[in-house]
């Protein structure tokens, strides 16, 4: 959109100065015109094919049963009720346990913190060594760092559960944890390594001559200078773990499965009736965590591009 | 302080050679220029001392010790870079402290050496400050202090004043020199400012090429270029450098110019007698023309040339006459420039044991 006006208004400025410079000021401001109303309408669209759908999902969850078999799924509720919310949270079944989508949340979180310290740490140092420093290979590491980046997890899903299970990880947190980070090691080494091959190299000279240790430079000068990258990389990695279902299926065992395959288990019964407001109020639980992450982190995100810290 | 020696380097990028077999010594105490235009190679011979670059082969020796394989930091030295590469986390307290506290040195040293150097340059009210928060000016006086601080026997710089306006750099440059006459370290200094060189060397090594085109103190570079190079380089307005011809008159040796004039060499130490009728260019500086209009008595050329025009920069003016193809250049009194008119002929004249003269086809000086 800026763009489109941007351009715009310097094609109408050129155009307009071999005529009446006072006509310039007037056309700038002008409101609406055929492009600007297409990018509005296809806008609008696009809102609305996100929007209508989880106005469905939110009002279902606070009906209740009897609302819902009336069939107006557009319909406010008449009667407001967070009863879908607790029952899906504490009672609910999944498989033949009924303690609801909480055993699945903390799985969820148990997975989420050592995956993330595990793979951002990794990376990070990895990133920060092939950016940096010279490495004997770093060409060749970094050209198959790239090729795994594309490997689909599928292709090597087997082998992998013959190595957790060998390794005696295969069905704990712990393993479906160090699944993750392994996945996502390449992508986000990549990440690390393209944003601190933009720190200036005199800084790196200069931390050379005055240290020389690896260590010691990265804790102390490269460290404080990742603070924009890690925000990113948190967003990414959060949003990453907590959305995953096949990591979690394939490799978490009974009890120790994340929030996806939580609530997949309690959507998909076979027997009694369909309680779509549970199942919304479930699906709505699950996908909360990685927007609360959003609205808290992603202010600091915008806020540490635009003060443009690498400055000076 | 020690001395610093290079001995017979040579570095290559794959089948590129960028330094042949290059020899220099600083004396300790020093303060060496290194002083070429772009992609001389002169970083790239910094770079190499301060250990950032690897030595293809050849050896560098800091006083009596072999550094060639040293790590940057067993070198003892400090560096102070072109873009002052502070860390921008760090308060100026912090940039000044890292590489002592690196270097695992007691609390209280650390104290007083920061202490010291942020009162030899003055940065005191800065201390808490973070390098986003500093001028320019301020930013390159806390890049000398973190170099100052770790006392190294051997400072470098990096071309550190190009980033600064002109009036900032003026103030650095008697800044440095007066650091160097107080502590006298041995100063390895890379520039392409030629008057940064002047002002503050007391050795320069002229580079072009990867070759060390000349190597002795600013008064040698300046008043005996070692051939042409040298001396269109150093200079400004630059040396004048003008085609001739050897001629001998009654035993006298002269030069003719391609226009006809003629100039009086008789008083040039030649080092070897040149043969009549050799090419050779003759380099007159602007400043030693006799002033237009003066006594030209015991001239080795008078010359009458239209002027071109004249240009005024504050306490000099330099008149441009119409030579040839070329021009002459030439530094007039401001107030006498005033007076002249483009277009007007003027008589100047050029005094004996000036010149400075050069082989037309090597570039060397005879």
């Amino acid at each position: 959109m800026t763009d489109l006006t941007v351009t715009e208004a310097a094609a109408g400025a050129t155009a307009l100065k071999r005529r009446r410079p006072a006509a310039r000021t007037r056309r700038r401001h002008r409101g609406l015109n055929g492009r600007s109303l297409a990018v509005l309408v296809f806008l609008t669209m696009c809102a609305l094919f996100f929007c209508v759908p989880l106005y469905v999902v939110l009002t279902t969850s606070l009906k209740t049963m009897e609302e819902i078999r009336q069939g107006q799924i557009f319909a406010l509720p008449d009667t407001w009720t967070l009863e879908a919310w607790r029952f899906a949270w504490n009672e609910a079944c999944s498989g033949i346990t009924c303690e609801g989508l909480k055993v699945g949340f903390w799985n969820s979180v148990r997975i989420l913190v050592p995956s993330l310290i595990l793979s951002i740490s990794l990376a990070m140092v990895t990133g920060y060594a092939l950016a940096l420093w010279e490495v004997k290979w770093a060409g060749t590491f970094l050209f198959l760092l790239f090729l795994c980046a594309f490997v689909p997890l599928q292709i090597i899903m087997f082998p992998l559960i013959a190595i957790t299970r060998s390794m005696g990880v295969y069905g704990t947190i712990l393993g479906v944890a160090v699944v993750h980070a392994v996945m996502s090691m390449p992508v986000l080494t990549l990440i690390f390594r393209n944003y601190y091959k933009d720190i200036p190299a005199e800084i790196m000279n200069a931390a050379i001559m005055d240290s020389g240790s690896f260590w010691r430079i990265f804790g102390e000068i490269i460290l404080p200078m990742s603070g924009n990258i890690l925000i990113v990389v948190l967003i990414l990695q959060i949003t990453n773990v907590w959305n995953d279902y096949l990591i979690g299926v394939t490799f978490g065992g009974y009890n120790t499965q994340p929030m996806t395959v939580n609530l997949a288990n309690m959507v998909t019964v076979s027997t009694g009736t369909a309680s779509y407001n549970v199942d919304m109020a479930a699906a709505l639980l699950t996908a909360i965590p990685p927007l609360v992450v959003y609205f808290l982190v992603g202010k600091f995100f915008v806020a540490g591009i635009t003060a443009g810290a690498i400055k000076g | 302080m020690p001395s610093v020696h290079f001995e017979h380097i040579v570095k290559a990028y794959g089948a590129v050679t960028v330094l042949d077999d290059l020899n220099l010594s600083v004396d300790d105490g020093d303060f060496l220029v290194l002083l070429g235009p772009s992609g001389c190679g002169k970083t790239t011979l910094l770079n190499m001392l301060a250990g950032l670059t690897d030595v293809t082969d050849g050896r560098i020796m800091i006083g009596e010790r072999d550094v060639t394989d040293l790590d940057p930091k067993d070198r003892g030295l400090a560096m102070v870079f072109q873009s002052y590469a502070l860390y921008p986390t760090k308060t100026v307290r912090g940039n000044l402290k890292f590489g002592l506290s690196a270097a695992k040195l007691p609390r209280e040293e650390v104290r007083r050496r920061v202490e010291w150097a942020a009162q030899v340059l003055q940065i005191e009210p800065l201390m808490d400050r973070r390098p986003s928060q500093l001028s320019g000016g301020q930013r390159q006086r806390v890049a000398i202090g973190r170099a100052l601080v770790k006392h190294a026997d051997v400072l470098l710089f990096d071309e550190p004043l190009s980033n600064l306006d002109a009036k900032l750099r003026t103030e650095m440059r008697l800044e440095i020199k007066r650091l160097h006459d107080e502590l006298n370290p041995t100063v390895v200094y890379v520039t392409h400012d030629q008057i940064e060189a002047m002002t503050m060397a007391t050795k320069i090594a002229v580079m072009n090429g990867g070759v060390i085109q000349q190597f002795g103190t600013p008064d040698e570079i300046y008043e005996t270029p070692a051939n042409l190079f040298v001396a269109s380089f150093i200079g400004a307005p630059a040396m004048n450098l003008k085609a001739a011809r050897v001629t001998k008159r009654d035993g006298r040796v002269a030069g003719v110019f391609d226009g006809g004039q003629t100039i009086a060499l008789d008083d040039y130490r030649f080092r070897a007698t040149p043969e009549e009728g050799r090419p050779i260019v003759v380099g007159m500086r602007p400043e030693h023309f006799a002033p237009p209009g003066a006594p030209l008595d015991a001239a080795a050329a008078t010359l009458d040339l239209p002027l071109q025009h004249t240009e005024r920069t504050g306490s000099d003016a330099t008149g441009y006459l119409k030579f040839d193809d070329g021009l002459l250049a030439l530094r007039v009194e401001p107030g006498h420039a005033a007076r002249l008119r483009a277009g007007e002929t003027v008589r100047v004249g050029f005094p004996r044991g000036k010149a400075n003269l050069f082989d037309a086809a090597s570039g060397e000086r005879l």
